[in-house]
């Protein structure tokens, strides 16, 4: 009944093209916003930081990331985890070499240099393709989780192997190291999301995501028609490195504080997210957002309720996850290969006839 | 001959024998993708599955009795007999049959004619179904798994090469295991690629890889190619996963060695089965060469990653592998 085009009219070229056509969902988004910025930084406490918002968060940076890469561009990857190693590695190096300047630098500048990285391995891409690819950008996930672990200038020569975060300040707030409170994890990690999101959709729109839908859609046709897929390719892998990278950062800095490389990066979190696009859906921002929330919560919620609920043990319980988890992307391949984002869609095609259908 | 030649032989025959391991399960990559075109990620894991299953078969566990546990309060895991070794493969293969079907019927066939990509990921989900499932049915201890396969180094071969070098040398290090998964692998080879061209089965096999619509066309069922198809990747599948559990015990990281066979069917091509042992051998080789000459100047571990930057490299040069048909793109 609210949900309608009818009465909104647009009188200039920029309406006419903006994010959020229709008037509701426009104030739906603002609603969001404020929701985030304003009211959950003081209600937000420890367990739900930790468990769902801030992993959420950081995640849907890295699908958004791998969405760029996969949905929009059509190169598969399973990189991911070592470029979020990269992320990681480099806000380390950066955080304790510069200790002057501030973390949210640090984390904007590991992520162009994860960028520089994925351009490196995105090269291969212009010969490889499809399968090849994915299996090519093994190599990038094997090796680079080998160099931050057999390099000891990479961890500052520190005993364990592993990176610690030093406690740096925002405006006087802890936001990394032992101090931190919930909230300002939560608050830092929503302005990267917000700008990550923002920045993605409006390079999603444009030129450039035209050119590598191109590219997806078929290579040689869209090399035909003035696509160049030097250009194509490699910005899909810097920009999708680029959103990676932070989220490596984040995930790093921020949520675990302090990492050992094989375990917070290694080739699971390549799958993670991975899956967090297929089912989210592939090629579309909002599917990154679900797809994050989907695989964060379901862990905590069978682990509620086969743990809490049922008292089985864990290990059983994390059996049983595997087995959802891969029941369920198999079931949204047959159901649904375009994932949450194509029901939001229909739910809100069909949202715009109700409720006179006819 | 200097000792240093002689190790390094050593080490080039160590790593044919890891080549033919590793060979044995890009087969199973290379019987599904020439018949169904599918990317099967889950090989790997269906190697830790089978082997799991043999071992829960033959050590009489009861399925799912974690699970079972949990749900009625029982604290029930043994029926309390042992099933022979024979028996146990052949019950595992008919489970890996009963698989085959499945996968077909549940998940293949919704799938017909969407892209390959798809088709790839479904197969990723599918390998954490099985995984879960395996864990579920059987625990996920360590288990060993003792089929009477002979164990242990050969000192057969390292008493009578000992001679080669100077008292320092004491001839070749061969593990048994190895030559019997060789003989094995050389079997297997001969036996699928006769199945291949000389029975009827396999002629259908060939004409479906050839081309879909033809091969219906001229009444060959595709159900019944895949489902064959599937049970043959169980069968190689079956094999790599009483060779490696022999080996390293039968555990998680059994599946990894799946991630292992990518890089050798790039090497090889994804469409030849010679192309699936040569590229075995070739990285096998390599990456214990690499880590025996270059890896004590790098940090070591270098295993991990070789195998893939090699085959990265290497497609650079040659983006459809050794064998593989020439790639055509059109319009």
């Amino acid at each position: 009944m609210f949900y309608r085009e009818a009465g909104d009219f647009k009188t200039s070229y920029v309406d006419d093209s903006q994010t959020f056509p229709i008037a509701f969902d426009r104030y739906r988004y603002y609603f969001v916003l404020v929701i985030a910025f304003g009211i959950i930084p003081f209600i937000i406490n420890d367990y739900w930081a930790n468990a769902v918002m801030v992993p959420f968060l950081i995640y849907a940076i890295a699908a958004i990331g791998l969405n760029i890469l996969t949905g929009y561009c059509g190169q598969v990857s399973l990189g991911t985890g070592g470029f979020m190693a990269v992320g990681g590695y480099a806000c380390y190096k950066l955080m304790t070499a510069f200790p002057d300047v501030s973390i949210m630098i640090h984390l904007l500048l590991a992520g162009f240099i994860t960028a520089g990285v994925g351009v490196l391995f995105g090269l291969p891409s212009l010969r490889i393709k499809g399968f090849y690819l994915a299996v090519a950008t093994l190599a990038a996930q094997f090796f680079l989780v080998w160099l931050f672990n057999k390099v000891p200038w990479f961890y500052n020569y520190s005993a364990s192997g592993q990176i610690s975060a030093p406690e740096r300040f925002v405006f006087g707030v802890p936001v990394t190291g032992p101090n931190v409170e919930a909230w300002a994890k939560y608050t830092v990690c929503l302005i990267f999301v917000t700008g990550c999101a923002w920045l993605a959709r409006n390079l999603t729109r444009g030129t450039i995501g035209r050119s590598w839908m191109a590219i997806r859609d078929m290579d040689i046709a869209a090399e035909i028609i003035g696509v160049n897929p030097l250009k194509a390719k490699l910005t899909a892998f810097a920009v999708s490195s680029f959103f990676i990278g932070i989220a490596g950062a984040l995930l790093f800095a921020v949520y675990l504080g302090a990492v050992e490389v094989g375990e917070a990066y290694g080739i699971n979190k390549s799958f993670l997210v991975l899956f967090m696009i297929i089912i989210g859906g592939l090629g579309s921002i909002f599917g990154a957002f679900a797809g994050a929330a989907f695989m964060v919560l379901l862990p905590v919620l069978l682990k509620n309720v086969l743990v809490g609920g049922l008292g089985w043990d864990t290990a059983l319980a994390t059996h049983f996850e595997f087995v959802i988890v891969g029941a369920l992307i198999i079931i949204f391949l047959i159901a649904e290969p375009h994932g949450l984002a194509q029901l939001w869609k229909l739910a809100k095609e069909k949202l715009r006839l109700w409720p006179f259908p006819h | 001959m200097t000792d240093q030649f002689l190790f390094g032989v050593e080490v080039v025959l160590n790593g044919l024998m890891a080549g033919v391991l590793y060979a044995l399960v890009a087969l199973g990559f290379v019987l599904i993708f020439k018949a169904s075109g599918i990317f099967n990620y889950a090989q790997g894991v269906m190697a830790l599955f089978a082997a799991l299953t043999l071992v829960g078969i033959m050590e009489g566990q009861v399925p799912f009795a974690h699970l079972i546990n949990a749900i009625f309060g029982t604290e029930i895991h043994h029926f309390g007999w042992h099933v022979p070794a024979l028996a146990a493969i052949l019950l595992t293969m008919v489970l890996m049959v009963f698989f085959a079907w499945a996968v077909n019927h549940f998940v293949m066939r919704h799938l017909v004619n969407q892209e390959p990509i798809i088709l790839f990921m479904a197969t990723i989900g599918l390998a954490y179904f099985l995984e879960g499932v395996g864990d579920l049915m059987w625990g996920s201890e360590i288990k060993k798994l003792d089929v009477g396969l002979p164990q242990g180094a050969s000192f057969w071969i390292e008493e009578n090469t000992a001679f080669l070098g100077s008292e320092n040398f004491f001839g070749f290090f061969i593990d048994q295991l190895d030559i019997v998964a060789t003989l094995v692998a050389a079997v297997l080879v001969v036996a699928l690629v006769a199945f291949a061209q000389y029975t009827k089965q396999g002629r259908a096999m060939r004409a479906v890889a050839d081309d879909h619509q033809a091969a219906l066309s001229v009444g060959i069922s595709l159900n019944f190619i895949w489902v064959l198809v599937w049970s043959l990747a169980g069968f190689v599948a079956l094999v790599a996963g009483i060779m490696w559990g022999a080996k390293s015990g039968v555990q998680f990281s059994l599946s990894l060695i799946a991630l292992k066979a990518l890089p050798v069917l790039m090497l090889g091509g994804f469409t030849s089965i010679p192309g699936a042992i040569v590229g075995g051998l070739i990285i096998g080789v390599g990456e214990k060469l690499f880590e025996f000459t270059i890896g004590p100047m790098i940090g070591g571990a270098t295993e991990n990653w070789f195998a893939y930057v090699l085959a990265l490299l290497f497609l650079v040069f040659r983006p459809q592998g050794l064998f593989g048909e020439k790639i055509i793109e059109r319009v």
